[in-house]
C-alpha cells in the first residue's frame, strides 16, 4: 500500500504546514500554562484544578484541530478540485479515504503529544513530584485520543458528501449530540409512544457515544480507569472509525467530481 | 489499438431543485484517437469538452456508452500508470512547494524516491519552472501554476496525455513553449489528447480534430482533409494604387486600405487573372498573390452554423473519417 | 446514479466490503456499547457527586444558551429522581435539591422545576427527599425570580400545611398568595378558614386535588393521585370504623366479618377499598385495608 502511506505522509505534510494549527497548539499551551495561575488561587484543590483544566484544554482544542483538520483536508480539496490531481493518478478512491485518515490521525497524536507534554510540564511544577499515579491522566488522554479519532473519522465522512462548511457543522453537531445520548434514550424510554422508544434506542447505539470517554472529573478526583473500560472504548472506537470510514469509502466510489 | 476509442457515450445530469429533468450534456459521442498523435477536442465553451475528460480520466461516469483507454476499459485503474491529465485551471495545495508537489506525484505512481526527484527537476527545467523549485505554492502565479500543472502530467513519462485548455493563463510566450513541448511528446511517440477553444493553437498542432457542440460531435478527422477544399480566396496585396484602379477593384472583392498598401480578398478563382491584368496595367505595384486556404476557424463556423439534420451530420462524419475501418 | 458501481464490475469491488462491514460494525457496536454502559454503571456514583458544578459559573460559561443547558439539567434532574425511585438506591435522593438548584440557576424561570421540587423535596422517604426545609427554601427562591406566579405561593403554603403542620403559616401565605395576579379565589377562600378547617380530610384533599389538576409532569400528577387515593381511603376507614361502633354498640359484642354489618343492615354491600381491594377487620376489631390493596396509607404520615 505504498500509495496509501504517500498520501498520509502528505496529508501530514500539508497539516502541520497550517499557521491556524500553529496557533491553536500555542493557545492550548497556554491554556495549560494558565492552570497553574488559577490553582494559586484557590487553596487545597491545586492539583485537581491544573488535571481538570489542563485536561480540557486538551480535550477542547483536540477538538478543534480534529474538526478544522479534518474539514480542512478532505472536504476542502474535494470542493478545490486539487483531488483531480490525486484521482488522475493509478490511485484507488478507497486508498484516498484511508490515506487522508491515516494522515490526519497521524498529525493529531503529534498535536495530542504536543500538548500532553506541556499539561505534565504544569503538573510538574505545581506538584514537585512525580509518582506512578500521576500517570493516571495519561488513560484519560488515551481516550480523548479515542474520542478525536471518531471525529475525524466523521469529518471525512460528512466531507464525500457535503460542502466543507456544512460537513465542519454536522461533524460537530454530532460531536454535540454525541455527549448526551443517554439522556435522549431516558427521555424517549419516558415517552409513551412504542415508535418513539424505539427510535431513541436506535440513535442511542447509531451515533457515537462520546460520553463513554468522558473522565477528565473522575481523573482529577484521583480515580483510575478499570481495564475493562480501556480495552471496551478502544474497541469502541475502533469499530466506529472503521464504519464511518466504510460509509465514506461507499459515498466516495461513487462521487462526481462536475 | 488505439490510443482512445469511445462509442455512443452519453453523459444525462439532473437539473432541478424538486422535479429533476435529464439534461443531456454528452450525446453518443465516437471519437477515434490513433497513437502518437495529436487529437485536439474542438468546441465552444460548454460543449462537453471538459465533461469528455472527465469521463475518460473517471472523475464522472458516464450515463451509457462505453470507451477504451490504451485498449483497457474505462474502470481499469491501472492505466493512470500510463496516462497523464492536466486539468482545466488547476489548483494545487498551498502550502507544499513546486518540489514536494512533484515528489508526491511521483509518489502515486510508486516511482523510488531518487528516479522522482530527477525526473522533477528535469520536467521543472522543462516547463521553466528551474528557479521556483522551492517556493510555496500559493504564491505562484496562474501562468506558474499551469506551467506545473503540465510538470505533473507528465511525470509518470506517459503514453498517452491528456491537456484540458492547456495554453490557458500563459503569456505568448509560454503558449510557445508549450507548443513546442507538445511537439516534443508528438516526437518521442506520446500520443496527445487536448481540449481546447483556441483555434489557431489547434490548427498549429493537431493532426486531427473534432469539433464538439452542445454535446454532440459535427466533424470529426483530418484537418488536413477537412481544410482541404478548394482554396477560400486569393489575397493580392499591392502598393500605391490610383482611385481609377480602387474602383475598378471593388466589384471583384473586398478591399483593404493600409497605408499605402491595398488588400484584395479576391474569392473567385476565375477573377485573379483579371484583376492582376487590370493591376499590372496601372502604376500600382504588386507586392504579393496568395491562396488562403479556409482557416479552422471557417470550418468551425460553418459547422456551428449548419447544425443540420442527423442525415447530414452522419454523413460528413463518415466523409471526414472515410477509409478507416475498424 | 450507480454507473459508477456499473462500471466497477471486479469481484473485490470496496462497496462490495463496505456493506457488511457496516453491518458487522453495528452489531459489535451494540454489544460493546452495553458493556461500557454496565462499566461506567461502577462509576455513575462517584460521577454524579463530583459533576454538580456551580449553577452561577455555569450560567456564565453558557454563552447565551443557559436556556438550552437548564433543560438538559432538568431532564436529569427528573431522569435522577425517576431511576432512584425505581431501583431504590440508598441515596436517599441526595442530589435531587442540588440538580434542581442548577437547573433553576440556569433558568430562573422555569417554574416546573420550583413545583416538581416542593413536592418531591418535601416529601418522605421513599417518595422525596424528607427535606421540607430545603424545600421551602427552593420554593422562596422561585418566588423571588417570578414574583407574580401565584401557584408558588400555593406550593409554599402547601410544604407548611402537609408536610410541616404549620397551619398558622400556612394560612399566611395563602392569604398573601391570593393577592398574586390570576390567583384562583379559593386561596382566599382557604386562608380565612385553613385556622378553623385544618387537619381536616377536606382541605387536605381539596389541595391534593388541585395539585392533581394542574400538575405539568408525569410524577406529580402519579403522587398527587396516589395522595387523593389515600385520602379517600382513610376517610372510609373513618366511616367503616363508626359503623363499627355502631354494630358493637347494638349487638352487643364486635364484629369479625363486615358480612355480619351487611347481615345486620348497616352495609349495603361489601366494603372496598379505592383499589377494589376489599376492607377488612383488624384484630384490634377496627376497619383496615385488606392484604392485596394497592392503597399506600404511609402517604398520609
Amino acid at each position: 500500500m505504498n500509495r496509501v502511506a504517500t498520501i498520509a505522509l502528505h496529508t501530514f505534510k500539508e497539516a502541520v504546514r497550517d499557521k491556524v494549527l500553529y496557533n491553536l497548539i500555542v493557545f492550548a499551551l497556554l491554556m495549560i500554562g494558565s492552570a497553574i495561575l488559577f490553582s494559586s488561587i484557590s487553596v487545597g484543590i491545586q492539583q485537581i484544578i491544573v488535571v481538570d483544566l489542563g485536561l480540557s484544554s486538551i480535550s477542547v482544542f483536540g477538538l478543534i484541530m480534529a474538526i478544522f483538520i479534518g474539514i480542512g483536508l478532505v472536504a476542502k480539496e474535494i470542493d478545490r478540485r486539487t483531488i483531480y490531481h490525486v484521482l488522475s493518478k493509478p490511485v484507488r478512491r478507497f486508498e484516498f479515504i484511508i490515506g487522508k485518515y491515516l494522515g490526519l490521525i497521524l498529525t493529531l497524536l503529534i498535536n495530542t503529544l504536543i500538548m500532553t507534554v506541556g499539561f505534565y510540564a504544569a503538573l510538574f511544577y505545581q506538584t514537585r513530584r512525580a509518582g506512578l499515579e500521576d500517570f493516571a491522566p495519561l488513560g484519560t488522554i488515551y481516550f480523548i485520543l479515542l474520542q478525536l479519532a471518531i471525529v475525524v473519522s466523521l469529518a471525512v465522512f460528512f466531507s464525500t458528501i457535503s460542502t466543507p462548511i456544512l460537513s465542519a457543522v454536522f461533524t460537530f453537531c454530532v460531536y454535540v449530540i454525541g455527549h448526551f445520548l443517554s439522556e435522549m434514550r431516558w427521555l424517549g424510554q419516558t415517552t409513551g409512544s412504542g415508535a418513539v422508544k424505539g427510535a431513541a434506542a436506535a440513535l442511542y447505539y447509531l451515533l457515537p457515544n462520546f460520553s463513554n470517554f468522558d473522565f477528565i472529573t473522575q481523573t482529577a478526583h484521583g480515580e483510575r480507569i478499570s481495564g475493562i473500560l480501556l480495552v471496551s472504548n478502544s474497541l469502541y472506537a475502533l469499530l466506529y472509525v472503521t464504519m464511518a470510514i466504510s460509509a465514506a469509502i461507499l459515498v466516495f466510489e461513487e462521487r462526481e467530481f462536475k | 489499438m488505439l490510443a482512445v476509442e469511445t462509442i455512443g457515450l452519453t453523459k444525462d445530469y439532473s437539473v432541478g431543485f424538486w422535479r429533476k429533468r435529464p439534461k443531456r450534456v454528452l450525446d453518443g459521442l465516437g471519437l477515434r484517437v490513433e497513437r502518437g498523435e495529436i487529437f485536439g477536442l474542438l468546441g465552444p465553451n460548454g460543449a462537453g469538452k471538459t465533461t469528455t475528460l472527465k469521463i475518460l480520466l473517471r472523475l464522472i461516469f458516464p450515463t451509457s456508452g462505453t470507451a477504451r483507454i490504451l485498449g483497457k476499459e474505462l474502470h481499469d485503474v491501472t492505466t493512470h500508470e500510463r496516462i497523464g491529465f492536466l486539468p482545466e485551471n488547476p489548483s494545487f495545495y498551498d502550502y507544499l512547494t513546486a518540489e514536494e508537489f512533484l515528489d508526491y506525484a511521483g509518489g502515486l505512481f510508486s516511482l523510488p524516491s531518487r528516479e522522482g526527484r530527477r525526473r522533477a527537476a528535469r520536467l521543472l527545467e522543462q516547463v521553466g519552472l528551474a528557479e521556483s523549485g522551492n517556493i510555496p505554492l500559493r504564491k505562484f502565479s496562474k501562468g506558474m501554476l499551469q506551467r506545473l500543472g503540465l510538470a505533473q502530467a507528465l511525470i509518470n513519462e506517459p503514453e498517452l496525455v491528456f491537456l484540458d485548455e492547456p495554453m490557458s493563463g500563459l503569456d505568448p510566450l509560454g503558449r510557445r513553449e508549450v507548443r513546442d513541448l507538445i511537439l516534443e511528446l508528438k516526437a518521442k511517440g506520446t500520443t496527445v489528447f487536448f481540449s481546447t477553444h483556441i483555434l489557431s493553437d489547434a490548427e498549429m498542432l493537431c493532426d486531427r480534430v473534432a469539433i464538439l457542440n452542445r454535446g454532440r460531435m459535427q466533424g470529426c478527422g483530418e484537418l488536413r482533409e477537412m481544410l482541404a477544399p478548394g482554396v477560400a480566396s486569393t489575397e493580392i496585396v499591392i502598393e500605391s494604387p490610383d482611385l481609377v484602379l480602387l474602383d475598378q477593384l471593388k466589384p471583384c472583392g473586398a478591399v483593404v486600405r493600409t497605408g499605402a498598401r491595398v488588400c484584395i480578398q479576391v474569392p473567385k478563382e476565375s477573377d485573379v487573372s483579371a484583376v492582376l491584368e487590370r493591376v499590372l496595367a496601372s502604376s500600382a505595384k504588386i507586392i504579393s498573390v496568395n491562396s488562403v486556404k479556409m482557416s479552422l476557424e471557417d470550418y468551425f463556423l460553418a459547422q456551428l452554423a449548419q447544425g443540420g439534420t442527423k442525415e447530414e451530420e452522419k454523413a460528413r462524419v463518415a466523409q471526414a473519417t472515410g477509409g478507416q475501418q475498424h | 446514479m450507480t454507473s459508477g458501481a456499473v462500471t466497477t464490475s471486479r469481484r473485490l469491488s470496496p462497496r462490495r466490503l463496505c456493506w457488511p462491514i457496516l453491518a458487522v460494525g453495528f452489531a459489535m457496536i451494540f454489544v460493546v456499547q452495553i458493556r461500557i454502559d454496565r462499566e461506567l454503571g461502577t462509576y455513575a456514583k462517584i460521577a454524579d457527586v463530583l459533576y454538580i458544578p456551580s449553577g452561577t459559573n455555569l450560567r456564565r460559561l453558557c454563552l447565551g444558551n443557559e436556556g438550552l443547558l437548564a433543560d438538559v439539567y432538568w431532564t436529569r434532574a427528573v431522569q435522577y429522581y425517576g431511576r432512584n425511585r425505581l431501583e431504590r438506591v440508598v441515596t436517599r435522593y441526595d442530589l435531587l435539591a442540588p440538580l434542581l438548584r442548577i437547573t433553576t440557576d440556569l433558568d430562573p424561570h422555569l417554574l416546573i422545576a420550583y413545583r416538581f421540587g416542593a413536592i418531591f423535596l418535601m416529601s418522605k422517604y421513599p417518595e422525596g427527599a424528607g427535606q421540607p426545609q430545603v424545600a421551602l427554601q427552593f420554593v422562596r427562591r422561585g418566588i423571588v425570580a417570578n414574583p407574580d406566579y401565584w401557584r408558588l405561593w400555593q406550593d409554599l403554603g402547601f410544604i407548611y400545611y402537609w408536610e410541616l403542620k404549620d397551619y398558622k403559616m400556612a394560612a399566611k401565605i395563602f392569604a398573601v398568595g391570593s393577592e398574586r395576579p390570576g390567583a384562583d379565589y379559593w386561596m382566599k377562600a382557604l386562608a380565612g378558614t385553613m385556622a378553623a378547617r385544618a387537619g381536616e380530610l377536606e382541605t387536605s384533599r381539596f389541595l391534593w386535588s388541585e395539585i392533581y389538576r394542574h400538575a405539568e409532569t408525569d410524577e406529580v400528577r402519579r403522587t398527587a393521585a396516589e395522595h387523593l387515593v389515600a385520602l379517600a381511603a382513610a376517610e372510609q376507614i373513618e366511616q367503616l370504623n363508626q359503623l363499627l361502633a355502631v354494630y358493637q354498640k347494638k349487638q352487643g359484642r364486635e364484629a369479625h366479618q363486615f358480612y355480619e354489618l351487611y347481615a345486620a343492615g348497616l352495609l349495603r354491600g361489601l366494603p372496598r377499598d379505592p383499589s377494589g381491594e376489599p376492607y377488612v377487620i383488624g384484630l384490634d376489631g377496627r376497619a383496615r385495608l385488606g392484604p392485596n390493596s394497592l392503597v399506600n396509607l404511609r402517604l398520609l404520615q
